[in-house]
């Protein structure tokens, strides 16, 4: 069992690639088909520049409050790659990657930044929550839709994300102690980027590692390098097939780093020096698996020029058609407080519209 | 006298108490080394020291529980919540613990603290990052609610908050942290908590606001020119609130508008109507009214300028209870 052999309470973290994409544990090596790889790979790219044009497009003043990605494309995408369609996705705000893997269109995922609800309007069957954005909030809701599928003999997980700095929350605890006590298929992501703001890990939490707040809790634990996607994919693997047979939740901690602000309000040179900065960029998920693929012979540099270029065209196209959305209309941001609007609103509704029609 | 913004007036006041009161400790998320994410508490770790200005453990209800503990062992807690929209897992603290300890100890314990927030919308923010939840804590006994409009007043007002003795929840309204400079004296003042202030007398209707809404009736009065004498009051404390400023001014002016950025139902305006009813009902030309936020969740920035309330909205309003 992984979780034996790279015990977080003896300092072992899970890796398969190193940061050159060299296997360094040929054993590990999953055996993942040649499309699969490739859909990870394209996935990890198109994270990773929609992340860089985003974060353009907000300071062109074009897209509104941002929280960027970059450096992280494999510890989301490595996740969802090895779940299977009836998994659940449980974000927290810094998943695009990963919700783009999940089947999440990259115009939904741009309209949320854009300031419009409809950017967490997914389709049922992509088994997406919305953006959370309550910190740890959401790990409470993975164990509810994990308790939800074992009473419902259903074959399906939660995966919960949450950031190093959620786990100081109340929230992270009671999630997953609740998912605990019950056995629930839950596996609880924690993509430690080192940072929560200004605020470094190490204010976080007086543990060595996350990972290793899972033995207090009775479940298994691992620290994984998060930029290595193959580790990512069999930490969750594993934990999915424990999950699936009763054996309860998993607590995976992606180590990681935040390349950009927390978001595009955020000055992180105020807080962090060039030097961990750029031995994270050295590091960066995106070129180790980039070698990978290419020793493997599944990938060219040519290729890689080729869909860089589709990628830019695509996501340029994309935000275009973002802004062609516009702003919202008043009858939809009055229209889902219930099913049914209440009388009381309805009559501000009309209100409002006899207002604008004497303003006009 | 110096020249400053609303944030620039709370910096130089907490350093202020700060220098003058060593049992004063800021602190919350990002708020040591940073000085916070709108840089309210900036340079006063630098100036006190890592124990009187810290970053915190990501964690509200924590904040807000260890700023009790402190605060019944002799230290003046001045913890930060982010953005008002994050206070909710704080909530329970607030409600069960800061605003009954007095009560429930017979008052061994008065818990003096100030728990500051920005809050409000307007700022094209994210989603939880522009509410006004005034009226949740308003409504709990024990808590002392106070939101100030300008430079001058959110010195004033902060200060007598880090000398009151009991909790003073302090609402920032962060739309107009920077948004206009004032003069204001660079040595102590205070200006007393539960005291409205008249920003303008007039004679033909009463307009209540607080925070960014009173530049936003100030901007109506300008729309409507001559032709409508407002009288506007900055309520500055939400609770306790003034009632003999607005009762005296309705009981002169015969017709009484509250506009406020928070949702309508069992919202603030609903209890101001109801003391204006009960006090100056013989006054009155029309019935008392309330301009607010509608009863639907805050939209996303795409649709938050149809729950904005603008100038010309508030002038409207104002012309429909004068001409009712």
């Amino acid at each position: 069992m992984l979780t034996k052999q790279y015990d977080p309470l003896k300092g072992k973290i899970l890796e398969v690639l190193d940061y050159k994409g060299k296997i360094v544990n040929e054993k590990l090596e999953p055996k993942i088909d040649d499309e699969t790889l490739l859909k990870m790979y394209k996935t990890m790219v198109l994270g990773r520049i929609a992340d860089v044009k985003a974060l353009q497009y907000q300071r062109q003043g074009r897209m509104l409050t941002y929280a960027p990605i970059k450096g992280q494309e494999a510890a989301q995408v490595g996740v969802i790659a090895a779940l299977e369609k009836q998994d659940w996705m449980v974000p927290a705000f810094r998943e695009m990657a990963g919700m783009l893997y999940k089947g999440a269109s990259l115009k939904q995922l741009y309209l949320y930044w854009y300031g419009n609800e409809e950017g967490n309007h997914f389709d049922e069957d992509l088994r997406i929550l919305p953006i959370s954005v309550p910190i740890a909030s959401q790990i409470n809701h993975g164990a509810g839709v994990a308790y939800a599928a074992k009473v419902q003999k259903k074959e399906e997980v939660a995966v919960a994300y949450v950031g190093d700095g959620g786990t100081s929350h109340g929230e992270f605890h009671e999630g997953v102690n609740f998912a605990a006590v019950f056995d629930l298929p839950l596996i609880v992501i924690i993509q430690n980027n080192q940072w929560a703001i200004s605020t470094p890990r190490e204010v976080q939490t007086k543990a060595e590692t996350l990972a290793q707040k899972a033995v207090a809790y009775g479940i298994q634990g691992i620290q994984v390098d998060g930029n290595d996607p193959l580790a990512m994919y069999i930490a969750v693997q594993e934990a999915r097939k424990r999950a699936i047979k009763g054996e309860g939740p998993t607590i995976i901690e992606a180590l990681t780093y935040r390349l950009g602000p927390h978001t595009t309000s955020d000055d992180p040179t105020i807080y962090r020096k060039d030097e961990d900065v750029a031995y994270w960029e050295e590091r960066d998920p995106i070129i180790r698996f980039k070698q990978y693929l290419i020793d493997k012979k599944l990938w060219t540099e040519k290729d890689d020029e080729k869909y860089n270029k589709e990628t830019t065209d695509f996501v340029n196209k994309t935000f275009k058609e973002v802004e062609k959305t516009g702003l919202i209309e008043l009858d939809e941001v009055f229209k889902y407080t219930f099913e049914t609007m209440t009388k009381d609103v309805a009559e501000q509704l009309a209100d409002y519209k006899e207002y604008l029609k004497e303003a006009k | 006298m110096p020249v400053e913004t609303i944030l620039s007036a709370i910096t130089n006041t907490l350093d202020e108490q700060m220098a003058k009161d060593d049992t004063i400790v800021v602190f919350g998320e990002d708020v040591g080394f940073e000085g916070g994410v709108f840089r309210a508490t900036k340079g006063l770790q630098q100036k006190y020291g890592k124990e009187r200005s810290f970053d915190s453990p990501l964690a509200e209800s924590a904040i807000i529980g260890s700023a009790v503990g402190m605060a019944v062992n002799g230290l003046k807690p001045v913890p930060e919540i982010q953005f008002q929209g994050f206070v909710l897992p704080a909530f329970n603290q607030i409600v069960a613990h800061v605003a009954r300890y007095r009560t429930r100890t017979k008052g061994t314990y008065s818990l003096p603290m100030v728990i500051r927030m920005p809050y409000g919308g307007g700022i094209r923010a994210l989603e939880h990052h522009s509410e006004s939840l005034e009226s949740l804590f308003a409504h709990i006994p024990g808590l002392k609610v106070v939101i100030p409009s300008t430079p001058y007043d959110a010195k004033g007002l902060l200060t007598s908050a880090l000398q009151d003795p009991d909790p003073v929840l302090f609402f920032e309204p962060k739309r107009i942290y920077r948004a206009f400079k004032q003069e204001i004296p660079d040595k102590e003042f205070k200006v007393p908590l539960g005291k409205a202030k008249v920003v303008k007398k007039g004679t033909d209707i009463t307009v209540v606001a607080w925070g960014a809404l009173v530049r936003e009736v100030e901007k109506a009065i300008k729309l409507l020119g001559d032709d409508i004498n407002v009288e506007l009051i900055d309520l500055r404390t939400i609770q306790p609130y003034d009632k003999d400023t607005l009762v005296e001014s309705v009981k002169k002016t015969g017709r009484f508008l509250v506009v406020h950025e928070a949702y309508k139902s069992f919202g603030p305006g609903a209890e101001l109507i109801s003391t204006i009813n009960e006090k100056a009902f013989l006054y009155l030309e029309a019935p008392p009214t309330r301009l607010s936020g509608f009863d639907i969740t805050v939209p996303l920035p795409k649709g938050e300028h149809h729950f904005i309330i603008t100038p010309e909205r508030i002038a409207h309003e104002i012309k429909k209870v004068v001409n009712f």
